[in-house]
């Protein structure tokens, strides 16, 4: 069993390098198009929010539908960062710290979060860390801040309060957001962030705290009477999941010229996606959900033609996914059908 | 004079959100679940008023009764085909995510027929109001309309549960499914019931919401929904007279943070209060203590 | 000292006092059964004495430390481990894993540790999974180790939750109805395996039970519940030889 797990574990790694070594393959033989190369980081940070909002749903079993607040978060911290060092770091130690920053930050403010919503039982979270998604835009799309020689500059109402002096540099201008941010951001980097998720994620589940995270998912009641720290738990996989979010964001921002808290990225609807990423992918199933990613992130972009109705469809995968894994009758239902066919199979080998 | 006005437009929006928490609030109590879609059945009932009154031009009570109606059907196949199938599913979950899934198929499908762009929403409320104090203090027609029409809602909503045997019904639901099965009570029919209410009352506060503030989008129902479970939280999750004192109370913050601090920062302040409600009173202003059953 | 000291324990629900001053001392290495109709508040004092509930009056003392103010974690850590009348397992993970979310708190190594696994991660993980398979061995699940508890049958899942709870190392053992649902056979296995918790642990426990068979085979010593009240306590024979307790249960 152990050393299941680790196989387990292994092929997931091993998914990733291949694909990863397949895509540079035809990357330099020049076999995909600019465009597709353009979208190899996107689909390796949604994949890689996936995976962190897998942890949030799956092993944990609460529901946050504002994960990409979180990436909100990570990315315009990390991209502030980078944009006021850029002339004073090299890249390397800069991108680096910019991810330090980026991860910190969202896991700030997924502790923040968790603090009044994770001791009650009940639906809460998934309203709070819904509002949390789109406050964090307005407060961001408010925020006007620059820099000169005497320092910070943060106004609310426009550029223009800054009062900055003739060298200043306005960093985030409010809804226009960040532009600039030096594009460190590479596919290379961005796999190994998706493995460095993974490893943090499985390895988690493969430890004593996981273990109590899950127990306390199946069944806070026995886990605290088992002597389970539920509140401390259920904190721990949240901030964990909140951080990876973040992650993603770092690489977010720093694969776009101009960052902009728009509800495109970071709306209700994105959050939604990345659920019906985890929902696909199969909740609790960390493989699951970085294949669903990686699949449906690709495939709108193969069927253009479809794209009106791809929310739609989303929608509807959602829940028809939803009745046919987890309602009692049909799974009822589907035990019987394949008990069935198993006679039936019997009778024709006898 | 002005922080009249501003507190009777707060009461206004404050009606609307409690028209629409009593909805959540009744179907969270009954049939224990978080309807993520009752915002958007607000937005297709405003669509339904839209159509037959702006585009078919037609008479503006039928329109109503319209989106009364379409609504009310919405609710009850809404819970019969997604959210029954998943009574006593393993993971709580699973409900949830799904109730999420209709809450975007809704948006969408209305975005698909519709259009992303804005429509302009003509009031179903043609009076034009009062005015005191000559003409210092005016209240619109729709303003008046709309607290006038959620007391009466409240009431009846009161005197049906408390007065009648499918009240009754509902209230032993609520307590207990087990035991009111036992009693011979039809659970389904009881939890399709409530859905059946809470969607019709979300049809009423579509009309008011968007005669308030005529403007119409798909997405026009979710913030609204949101914050009026919100109000249903601040209240007392539950409890008929909280979802009521949580919505009022909880636009007259909105408005109030609106005039006087920020408008980009009035929903930030209104989550920032469910934030502080859950930190400090969970069970809100009229809910009861919840015991654990172990 | 008794290893339980109970005093003149008290809650009421509204206005219902479901436990009445309730007192009870249980000494080291007891079987105690606690007894009584329907209704008559018997999981009330288990909640009680774990922590789910916070008593209106009285004490709770578990070897000559006072918790009853403490949390239900706490008082886990301080030695009280129970199982639930309706059967709270960890459904979607497997049987040892089950077992081992009960060591969590004895075999110890930082998170940090457990993410990257390094240090004492895979000398404590070791451990851990020498002793639950130990524990899976005393009661006969060794076998079913990586089946999901969800899929055990009726009878194992009591088990395993018993498993589960000596997997804390409790001083006290709190057992909410074991027979409920079970069959004359499952129930006879039933009291094998607390017979074997007593001889292998040295386990002090404290059981409800329906099954008079079961509580007048194994229990020493009696408390009989009527009304939230103590309406008699003692040894078993004496206990149920009592008209008044004979009365409660049968009726007039």
């Amino acid at each position: 069993m152990k050393n299941k797990k680790i196989q387990d574990q292994l092929i997931t790694y091993g998914i990733v390098i291949a694909a990863y070594i397949i895509m540079e393959i035809l990357i330099k033989t020049g076999n995909l198009s600019s465009h597709m190369k353009g979208l190899l980081v996107p689909m390796t940070y949604y994949a890689v929010i996936a995976v962190a909002l897998n942890l949030c749903v799956g092993i944990l079993g609460e529901l946050s539908i504002g994960h990409c607040g979180f990436m909100c978060i990570g990315a315009f911290f990390s991209a502030f960062f980078s944009k006021v060092t850029e002339n004073i770091l090299p890249t390397a130690p800069r991108f680096f710290l910019a991810f330090v920053i980026g991860i910190a930050f969202a896991a700030l403010f997924g502790f923040l979060i968790g603090v009044p919503v994770l001791r009650l039982n009940g639906d809460y979270l998934a309203i709070v860390t819904l509002a949390f998604g789109e406050i964090i835009k307005n407060v961001i799309n408010a925020i006007y801040l620059g820099i000169d020689s005497k320092g910070i500059h943060m106004s609310l109402k426009s550029s223009m309060d800054l009062n900055l002096e003739p060298g200043g540099e306005i960093i985030i201008n409010g809804a226009m957001g960040i532009t600039g941010t030096p594009h460190d951001s590479n596919f290379t980097i961005a796999v190994v962030v998706l493995l460095l998720s993974l490893f943090v994620v499985l390895n988690l589940i493969n430890s004593r705290d996981g273990r109590a995270i899950m127990a306390v998912r199946d069944n806070s009641i026995a886990a605290e009477s088992t002597g389970i720290n539920v509140t401390g738990y259920k904190m721990m996989a949240f901030t964990i999941s909140a951080a990876i979010a973040g992650a993603a964001g770092v690489l977010f921002s720093h694969n776009i010229t101009s960052l902009t808290a728009a509800s495109q990225y970071f709306g209700y609807n994105a959050s939604i996606m990345i659920l019906v990423y985890v929902v696909l992918g199969g909740i609790g199933n960390i493989r699951g959900s970085v294949i669903a990613a990686v699949i449906l992130y690709m495939l709108p972009e193969l069927l253009r033609g479809l794209n009106n109705y791809r929310m739609l469809i989303y929608a509807v995968v959602l829940i028809v996914m939803m009745i046919f894994n987890w309602s009692p009758g049909v799974i009822d239902t589907r035990k019987k059908l394949l008990a069935r066919f198993r006679k039936g199979g019997s009778h024709g080998t006898t | 004079m002005s922080f009249l006005t501003y507190l009777i437009n707060g009461l206004s929006l404050g009606s609307i959100y409690a028209i629409i928490a009593l909805g959540y609030t009744m179907v969270y109590g009954i049939a224990k679940m978080l309807n993520f879609a009752h915002g958007d059945f607000i937005m297709v009932g405003c669509y339904v008023i839209f159509t037959i009154c702006s585009t078919l031009s037609g008479n503006t009570i039928v329109g109503i009764i319209m989106a009364i109606i379409l609504c009310t059907l919405l609710g009850i196949t809404t819970e019969k085909v997604a959210y029954r199938p998943l009574r006593g599913a393993a993971s709580p979950l699973a409900v949830l995510i799904t109730a999420i899934g209709v809450s975007y198929f809704l948006e969408n499908l209305a975005l698909l027929i519709f259009g992303a762009d804005i429509k302009s929403f003509s009031s179903v409320i043609k009076w034009s109001g009062l005015s005191f104090a000559d003409g210092a203090l005016k209240i619109q027609g729709v303003t008046i309309v709309t607290i006038a029409v959620s007391v009466v809602i409240l009431i009846v909503l009161q005197l049906f549960i408390h007065k009648t045997k499918e009240g009754q019904a509902m209230l032993a639901v609520a307590e207990d499914r087990g035991a009111a099965t036992l009693m011979g009570i039809n659970v389904n029919r009881t939890i399709t019931l409530t859905f059946a209410i809470g969607s019709a009352l979300a049809a009423v506060a579509g009309a008011l919401l968007c005669s308030a503030y005529p403007s119409l989008s798909p997405y026009t129902g979710a913030m609204p929904g949101i914050k009026a479970f919100v109000a249903a939280v601040l209240g007392g999750i539950g409890s008929i007279p909280g979802a009521m004192i949580g919505g009022l109370v909880l636009g007259i913050i909105e408005i109030l943070s609106k005039t006087y601090i920020s408008s980009q920062l009035s929903d930030a302040i209104v989550f920032g209060i469910l934030v502080i409600v859950l930190l400090v009173k969970p069970t809100g202003i009229l809910g009861k203590k919840i015991q654990i059953k172990v | 000292m008794a290893l339980l000291e109970v005093n003149n324990l008290s809650i009421a629900f509204g206005g219902l006092r479901a436990v009445d001053d309730f007192s009870i001392n249980i000494e080291k290495g007891e079987l105690y059964g606690l007894i009584g109709p329907n209704g008559a508040g018997k999981t009330t004092v288990f909640n009680l004495l774990t922590g789910v509930y916070k008593p209106n009056e009285g004490r709770i003392k578990l070897d000559g430390v006072d918790i009853t103010r403490d949390n239900t974690i706490k008082i886990n850590h301080a030695g009280i481990a129970r199982t639930f009348q309706n059967i709270r397992l960890f459904h979607q993970l497997p049987v040892i894993d089950n077992v081992k979310v009960g060591l969590t708190e004895r075999f110890r190594y930082s998170a940090l540790e457990g993410i990257l696994h390094v240090g004492r991660y895979k000398s404590v993980e070791k451990q851990i999974d020498e002793e639950a398979m130990k524990l899976l061995k005393v009661f006969d699940l060794d076998g079913e180790r990586d089946v999901l508890a969800s899929n055990l049958p009726y009878g194992k899942q009591r088990k395993l939750e018993i498993a589960r709870a000596m997997a804390t190392s409790p001083k006290l053992l709190l057992l909410d109805e074991p027979a409920a649902g079970m069959n004359p056979n499952e129930t006879a296995e039933l009291m094998d395996t607390i017979a074997l918790v007593r001889k292998e642990f040295d386990m002090t426990i404290l059981l409800i039970e329906h099954d008079m068979k079961l509580v007048s085979g194994i229990c020493e010593k009696l408390t009989v519940l009527n009304f939230g009240r103590v309406l008699k306590q003692g040894e078993t024979k004496e206990v149920l030889a009592d008209p008044e307790v004979i009365k409660a249960y049968l009726g007039e």
